[in-house]
């Protein structure tokens, strides 16, 4: 249990730290740019929204299973490889999960005003500075919110987890699906872990309510 | 230092097509009411937006080329942009704000902030050097703009509407110190407004911008006493009429007929002062060549003279004291003559 309890930790963590690093640049394109595309983008990025997520495993296996379109190349190359191990467990978190992160930092960016960007430019400050030094604390509300939804999205990940990474304790058990395994044979166990899962949930709810429901 | 700019932008249904030419040390405010692509102009010089026609040349150097392809970045390009309501960067303070030009150039936090902080006391806001933008007024943000701005040195400084966020007292004083931070500054400087009175304070020649074209450019005393549009003369506030000369005849172009001073023929401009309009209840006789018959639109109170507004075949302003208001008995209404002395017609041509 405590295994669980830790992985599952530790793989909504990466999934999120994950979601920060691609999702932030692809929110700012999408937010920023004018990129042919990339409204096609933001449909392939939104798509594990909807998608059920066991289906986002299949797809998952296809692209980055042993012999999948990109796996067999980072096995090669690389000896990389995904699919069964915690490292998958975070990927398959991370792709149902990141949607959230890119679609709250992208409207973050679209209510900044953009004269900011602009002021920076002015005074000389290249893209990137301007995006760590001024856009970056402008939008930290949303990125804070963006990253709770996605961890806690994460740390509920049952579907798309077990279909890629499969169900191997301390490796990819993470709690949902120990909580799926011990229901088959004990109830009260179940319920236990359903209740921290529960608490964890419940303790983000509280600490963004503010942002949420103001008063 | 020069600037010598062609501005051709498309922007919805504003076609700008601008030429502006600006030296060292001189300061030229763009002048027009909203919507007319003053802005745009400034937007284009820094970067900001890109030409679809003309050029953009600092010193020599092309910024902005659309045939040849030339294209400076606006954070390579030697300006200064002071924005419209100051655009600070609300989460740093005012010290902050004036060192991040410095800072994104390469320049190490002290030496940076304490350059910044010589700044800050330079246009006269040091003591809110750790106060945040927001906690600041209207008059000490836009200091603090400029400051952020004047930091760089920059060889072409734009100020959009530096003065339209201020209330009116913070807009006196804010306008005499602008006037002399503009003075000190060696580079160009272009100032956007629609103010007029900014523009006297601030402008040694002033372009006329009206729905993206020049409609006048020249020193100031020029547009005050030779206006060449309805806007530049409501803004110097005379009377201007067009119309067709033949000798001292004018025949106007809305109706009616003036009588001048002996001059040429051809379109022209004539342009009566209001104090140069005298108004009487009855029919005058006597000198003057032109009598204009009218009734009273409304009256204008501006300190201690009225501007009294006379519609008629020739509607004409004029100015007079409000004593001779209440003599005359003058409200919205009244019918009343108005007459102009030929000699204080000034005509020129069109």
């Amino acid at each position: 249990m405590r295994d669980a309890l830790w992985l599952s930790l530790v793989c909504s963590v990466g999934a999120t730290a994950l979601a920060f690093v691609l999702g932030l640049p692809l929110a700012w394109v999408l937010a920023r740019t004018d990129l042919p595309g990339r409204h096609v983008v933001r449909a392939l990025v939104l798509l594990p929204m909807v998608l059920p997520p066991v289906v986002g495993g299949v797809a998952l296996l296809l692209a980055f299973g042993r012999r999948g379109l990109v796996g067999q190349y980072l096995d090669d190359w690389f000896g990389i490889r995904l699919p069964f191990t915690t490292w998958g467990a975070i990927v398959a978190e991370a792709f149902v999960a990141m949607p959230f992160f890119v679609i709250v930092v992208e409207a973050g960016l679209r209510s900044l005003d953009q004269r900011y960007e602009e002021a920076a430019a002015t005074l000389g400050a290249r893209r990137f500075t301007t995006f760590r030094r001024v856009v970056l604390p402008l939008i930290a509300p949303s990125v804070i919110a963006g990253a709770a939804l996605t961890w806690a999205r994460a740390l509920g990940e049952f579907g798309a987890t077990i279909l890629f990474a499969g169900n191997l304790q301390g490796k990819t058990q993470t709690m949902p699906l120990a909580i799926f395994i011990e229901l088959q044979t004990n109830l009260g166990g179940a319920i236990a872990l359903s209740l921290v899962l529960l608490a964890l949930s419940v303790v983000v709810l509280v600490s963004l309510r503010d942002r949420w429901f103001p008063a | 230092m020069s600037l010598e700019a062609r501005v051709g932008v498309r922007l919805g249904a504003l076609a700008l097509d601008v030429a502006l030419d600006a030296e060292a040390a001189q300061t030229v405010v763009l002048l027009g009411p909203n919507g007319a692509g003053k802005t745009t102009v400034l937007r284009v010089i820094a970067g900001l937006l890109a030409l679809d026609a003309g050029r953009v040349v600092v010193d020599g150097q092309v910024l902005d080329d659309p045939v040849s392809g030339a294209w400076i970045p606006t954070e390579r390009r030697p300006i200064g942009y002071v924005f419209q309501n100051d655009a600070l960067f609300p989460h740093l303070s005012a010290l902050e704000n004036v060192a991040f030009g410095l800072r994104a150039r390469g320049a190490r936090r002290r030496e940076a902030n304490q350059q910044a902080q010589v700044w800050l006391e330079r246009v006269g806001v040091a003591e809110y050097a750790d106060a945040r933008p927001g906690a600041l007024s209207g008059g000490q943000a836009q200091r603090v703009a400029l400051a952020r701005a004047l930091v760089l040195e920059p060889r072409v400084l734009l100020l959009d509407e530096p003065l339209s966020a201020l209330d009116a007292t913070a807009r006196v004083d804010t306008r005499r110190q602008l006037r002399r931070h503009l003075d000190d500054h060696p580079g160009v400087r272009i100032v956007v407004t629609h103010d007029p009175v900014d523009a006297m304070t601030l402008g040694d020649r002033v372009i006329v911008l009206e729905a993206g074209r020049v409609v006048q450019a020249g020193p100031l005393a020029e547009l005050r006493e030779r206006p060449r549009s309805r806007y530049v003369a409501d803004l110097v506030g005379v009377n201007l009429y067009r119309g067709s000369a033949d000798g001292g005849r004018i025949r106007l172009r809305e109706g009616g007929e003036l009588v001048a001073a002996g001059h040429g023929g051809g379109d022209v401009f004539a342009v009566v002062h209001p104090r140069a309009v005298a108004l009487h209840r009855l029919e005058p006789e006597g000198t003057p060549r032109n009598v204009l018959a009218g009734t009273v639109d409304h009256l204008d109170v501006e300190g201690d003279r009225v501007r009294v507004i006379v519609a008629g075949a020739v509607p004409v302003t004029a100015e007079v004291t409000p004593a001779a208001v209440t003599e005359l008995e003058l409200t919205a209404g009244a019918a009343v003559w108005a007459s102009i002395k030929a000699t204080e017609i000034s005509v020129y041509p069109a």
